[in-house]
């Protein structure tokens, strides 16, 4: 029997309105949430590493301002995604010692390497890509601060994704070993890219409740042939070829055909036997725990100050 | 929000689409860089070196604190803070080449690389101005608070002076540099005293950086008649916090290096060196 608080967080989900922090929701719902948005957080903050291992070393002054602002950007987003995540009663504590313990999964993405500078291009094309396709539909998913994130977020990815196309056809426009190095970040990480979407619809086993609470709005196949009818065009203008022989226009379905990702490969690296998930947590471990005695003094600090105004 | 509009203009359209351009830009584009009369061109250029070089270097000290801070509003702000420096450095080195572009490294012939770049990219270690407290390498967060702290005090007084250069160029990013060294050293100074007075740790942590860096701090004055105000500022910060001044003699071999620049710079010049005609 369906009680009157089911009743009417269902009607506010029929009606396609927003679940607000203090509306009644069942705990599935917020148990998925959590998950979700968290997992959503975590990918951002550990998706700073990648991209983070090229500021460094980054060519001229120009891409050096740019990409060190982009992955500054990825914390402010985290920020936002924590933020969210708190208002559905958990930490941001809690939040990092579940992703520390391994509890709580980020985006398999970032368990791949950065090899040379174009994969800092590649990642924005196909990486902040993929994540816009991904995230413009969450915009409009039914919990409130959730969509609202989304939306700041969803405001500064185009940009990513522009600094990232923008760097892969300057390198083109470069010299022939740049060029090479193009093709050759692309090869590398168009499947992973693919992959992000998640599994076939027919073996994703949340999918369906969280379609029908509203938290997501399109299946994981949908989104993906929607990447890939979008990035074709993009990798023609480019001067690259994407690595995949079955790649081809379909008028009939008025859709590309493209083979499908090795799945298993997926699997593996979610179990954490991808290449660098051992590495993305540690350097996530030794930051946390090297900054463990600041954040005490902090707290000491507040402490002592307050009990002075007393 | 459409599904597809973050997308329109990846494609096609003009290159003003760009968030960031989609060629070199010349950082002091529209601005007229003809050194003033009555000012020395190589003192101009080796001046903008020198306060470029600084900023470069340690911009790319703040910026290895990149996913390493204690939490992720210090991460934002130390990254905010390598972008200021960042910045500076760009139009100082730019506005060095300008003035004498004897001093730009050359390259081979038809190599895109700007002048800032080829400063930046193209000298050695040897060749660098800049001062050993930029370069030496990171620590704990302690060493990072006191070094900013330090560092931003006295270059706040460099730059404050400069605002009345006879050069308008170098008088408009010295006013544009105040702005951002003043939060640097708010920052700093916030944490210096957070630090000394949070727990036994984090005050034993601070000390032993202000003792590391304390013997670098004497090369940051140029000239003498910084120091006044500068150390107005300093003591205040140091009564507050209750950290009694160092009494450390000052590290001998001013104007020199220490042996991480060399390294730093391995690392920071890799890419563009492997290129000297690519495209970025």
């Amino acid at each position: 029997m369906t009680t009157p608080l089911q009743a009417g967080f269902d009607a506010t989900i029929a009606r396609h309105d927003r679940i607000e922090p203090r509306d009644w929701m069942p705990d599935g719902y917020r148990r998925t949430l959590i998950r979700q948005i968290a997992q959503h957080a975590h990918s951002e903050i550990i998706g700073m590493q990648p991209e983070g291992n090229w500021i460094s070393r980054a060519p001229s002054l120009r891409r050096k301002a740019i990409l060190l602002a982009k992955v500054q950007d990825e914390a402010g987003h985290g920020l936002y995604l924590y933020s969210a995540c708190e208002t559905l009663g958990i930490s941001r504590d809690e939040l990092v010692e579940l992703l520390l313990a391994g509890k709580q999964k980020y985006s398999s993405i970032f368990n791949y390497p950065t090899l040379s500078y174009a994969d800092v291009g590649t990642i924005g094309w196909l990486v902040d890509g993929a994540a816009i396709c991904n995230q413009v539909p969450l915009c409009r998913t039914s919990y409130g601060p959730y969509g609202r994130s989304m939306i700041r977020i969803c405001k500064e990815e185009p940009f990513h994704q522009r600094q990232g196309y923008e760097l892969l056809m300057t390198m083109m426009r470069g010299t022939g070993e740049q060029r090479a190095m193009v093709q050759e970040s692309v090869d590398r990480f168009w499947w992973p890219s693919l992959m992000m979407f998640g599994p076939p619809d027919d073996k994703s086993p949340n999918s369906e409740q969280s379609m029908a609470w509203g938290i997501k709005r399109n299946s994981n196949d949908e989104l993906r042939q929607k990447f890939v009818d979008m990035t074709v065009p993009q990798a023609d203008a480019l001067g690259i070829t994407l690595p995949d022989p079955e790649l081809r226009w379909n008028a009939e379905r008025g859709h590309h055909d493209f083979g499908q990702p090795d799945w298993a490969e997926l699997t593996a690296v979610i179990k954490g036997n991808g290449p660098c998930n051992t590495q993305r947590l540690a350097h996530r471990r030794a930051a946390h725990e090297d900054g463990a005695w600041v954040r005490e003094a902090a707290t000491a600090f507040a402490a002592r100050q307050a009990e002075v105004a007393r | 929000m459409n599904d597809d509009s973050v997308y329109d203009g990846l494609l096609g359209g003009d290159s003003s689409q760009w968030a960031f351009g989609t060629d070199f830009e010349d950082p002091l584009a529209g601005v007229d860089t003809t050194v003033p009369d009555g000012v020395h061109a190589a003192e101009l250029a080796g001046l903008c070196l020198r306060l470029g070089d600084d900023a470069l270097v340690l911009s790319q000290r703040l910026a290895e604190w990149c996913s390493r801070a204690p939490e992720l509003e210090e991460d934002i702000a130390l990254a905010n803070f390598a972008l200021d420096l960042l910045g500076q450095a760009r139009l100082l080195l730019a506005r060095a080449a300008a003035a004498d572009p004897s001093i730009v490294p050359v390259l081979p012939e038809g190599s895109p690389v700007p002048a800032e770049d080829a400063l930046a990219f193209f000298r050695e270690a040897g060749q660098f101005r800049n001062v050993r407290m930029a370069e030496v390498p990171n620590g704990d967060f302690a060493h990072v608070v006191v070094r900013l702290l330090l560092f931003s005090l006295v270059r706040l007084a460099t730059l404050e002076r400069l605002t009345g250069s006879p050069d308008a160029v170098l008088a408009a990013i010295a006013a544009k540099g105040v702005k951002e060294l003043t939060y640097h050293r708010d920052w700093a100074g916030r944490w210096f005293v957070t630090c000394a007075q949070g727990t036994d740790e984090s005050r034993r942590r601070l000390l032993t950086a202000l003792d590391q860096l304390w013997p670098l701090y004497d090369e940051l004055f140029t000239t003498d008649d910084l120091r006044a105000g500068t150390d107005v500022v300093l003591d205040q910060v140091l009564a507050v916090a209750g950290v009694p001044r160092p009494q450390l003699a000052p590290l001998g071999g001013a104007g020199t290096h220490t042996e991480a620049l060399s390294l730093m710079l391995a690392e920071m010049q890799v890419v563009a060196r492997a290129h000297p005609m690519g495209r970025w």
